[in-house]
């Protein structure tokens, strides 16, 4: 059997507690594309990402039905290994979060995670993820001062650096850009065009403008349910369902 | 022109009142802490010598020393914060990232918040009674420190539990996105990110043992004696030694010696000037969040 998606989702339902948060959802992510999950706030879409690395697996009272595939193996069969799965598939938040250590620890930090110790790899692995993250140029001369000190765009291009120094194949990113300043973000959405060349990106947003200008492939989704899917441009263009077309011309969210 | 000009408005009676009253309180504290310390100096003082430090109290050598007490204070500390400090760090690290939030961490919880307020005579009653005489160690420096870390576990415990607390949960979240497993995140994120509310902890269990008197009264026994070698140090371990805060309550009453005891005051006030000052240097060169 051939797999074009990178990742295939499967009739995925998600509850906590009594909360249906996800309802059936089929949705295929394209290799070496961008796609972006919109929707209000509360439709779901931050949880469907979590679910995509399991992040949803620190949650209490998470039960999930249906198939997540990553290169057509379920990532939620009972011999993955969640530590393989989330080195596979690297997840960047919606604050920035780098550690309270240096910018080489921080970067280091998941390449060790994996085993690596030798000194000149790591050296090796920081300067290519840095320089990934475009932002080597900024920080080279100060790797081993806290990375608590650069300023929030700074800091979310480190935890961008630091996802890709573990060499994911699918980079998932939690409103990436809603904590920083417009040209930090700008800097971060020119940042995406690159990644994708490399990886496989989902990334949540809020900003439909965003999503026209980064995404390949749109979803849209309300209370829990994936309205529309597909192409962004014709998403945006001729939208088939009326809630899609009332969310994105901004009569609602 | 008939305007007020803003600088002419006076201050209202009541709030010169309040001002007087507020600042009499703040005075009246600080002096009582100021008159009490140099009481103790002034009466304390001339018996701080070098050889109350160094000698030990003998008739037949005419000596006047505290060199026993001092070692044994710092035996004392040294065995109880070796037990204590791993099994309260340990403890507050299943209860804030491993046990579920729920009956039982809320039940310990509640029984360490109400330990760290039992007074420490009765700690000092279970100790003689349960280590004492049920497990046969008597009066020694054994029965003492076991009696301390159940006094001083709580105040590890609850320091480290409330460092932990402050951990932002996106660090935790950032290092299992990345494939951390918990025990990892624990030792590369939370534990240094914390390390300065656990050496708060630590110090503050410190203070607390070396200003004890209560619970070491009839526990840890108060035998004076210096031991000559390094290696009498060990057997000592399972003998009667006072401390410092002990001799002081003795000298004072039984042998009615004052100078001996406001010498030691003098000692113990210094000691645990310098423990604060130790904190809170160490809290600071250890807070990774302020490394800029």
């Amino acid at each position: 059997m051939e797999y074009k998606s990178k990742m295939s989702i499967r009739n995925l339902n998600l509850y906590y507690g009594d909360n249906h948060a996800l309802k059936e959802i089929n949705m295929e992510i394209r290799p070496n594309a961008v796609t972006a999950l919109i929707g209000p706030s509360g439709c779901g879409k931050s949880t469907l990402l979590k679910t995509l690395n399991r992040m949803n697996d620190l949650v209490e009272n998470v039960r999930i039905e249906g198939e997540v595939l990553l290169d057509g193996e379920d990532i939620y069969g009972k011999e993955v290994d969640t530590t393989v799965l989330r080195k596979k598939v690297g997840m960047v938040f919606q604050q920035p979060n780098p550690f309270p250590m240096s910018i080489y620890d921080n970067i280091a930090y998941g390449p060790r995670v994996h085993g690596i110790k030798d000194k000149k790899k790591l050296d090796a692995i920081v300067e290519e993820s840095l320089r990934g993250a475009a932002i080597f140029e900024e920080v080279k001369d100060r790797l081993k001062k806290s990375a608590l000190g650069l300023s929030g765009g700074q800091q979310q291009r480190i935890c961008i650096a630091r996802a890709l120094a573990v060499q994911p194949e699918v980079l998932l990113m939690d409103e990436p850009t809603s904590a920083l300043d417009p040209i930090s973000t700008s800097k971060i959405e020119d940042l995406m065009e690159e990644l994708k060349k490399k990886y496989t990106v989902v990334t949540v947003t809020h900003n439909m403008q965003q999503a026209v200008r980064i995404a390949d492939d749109t979803a849209f989704f309300l209370l829990g349910e994936l309205i529309e899917f597909g192409d962004t441009k014709s998403i945006f263009s001729y939208p088939e369902d009326k809630r899609t077309e009332d969310y994105i011309t901004g009569r609602f969210g | 022109m008939n305007e007020k000009k803003l600088s002419r408005i006076k201050k209202r009676p009541a709030d010169k009142f309040m001002y007087f009253l507020i600042y009499l309180c703040a005075s009246l504290s600080v002096i009582l802490l100021a008159g009490i310390i140099i009481y103790v100096f002034v009466r304390g003082i001339k018996s701080v010598t070098p050889e109350f430090l160094t000698t030990v109290t003998s008739v037949r050598k005419g000596t006047v020393g505290i060199a026993g007490n001092i070692v044994n204070t710092i035996m004392i500390v040294f065995i109880t914060m070796i037990i204590a400090t791993p099994l309260g760090v340990g403890a507050a690290i299943y209860l804030n990232e491993y046990a579920k939030p729920g009956k039982l961490v809320n039940a310990v919880e509640f029984a360490t918040e109400t330990l760290s307020g039992i007074p420490s005579v009765i700690f000092g009653l279970f100790g003689m009674m349960f280590f004492g005489q049920t497990l046969g160690l008597g009066y020694s420096l054994m029965t003492g420190s076991l009696t301390l870390i159940l006094m001083v576990l709580p105040l590890i415990t609850r320091n480290t539990q409330e460092a932990l607390k402050t951990v932002p949960d996106s660090y935790r979240h950032g290092a299992v996105g990345l494939g951390a497993g918990k025990w990892h995140t624990i030792r590369t994120i939370l534990l240094p990110s914390s390390i300065s509310g656990i050496i708060t902890g630590v110090i503050l269990a410190v203070g607390r043992i070396v200003g004890e008197s209560a619970a070491l009264l009839f526990t840890a026994g108060s035998a004076k004696a210096l031991p000559k070698t390094f290696a009498a140090l060990f057997p000592k371990i399972f003998q009667s030694g006072g401390t410092m805060t002990l001799q002081l309550y003795l000298s004072a009453t039984s042998e009615g010696d004052f100078d001996t005891a406001f010498g030691i005051a003098v000692v113990l006030i210094i000691l645990v000037f310098l423990i604060n000052l130790g904190t809170k240097k160490l809290a600071v060169k250890f807070d990774v969040k302020r490394k800029k």
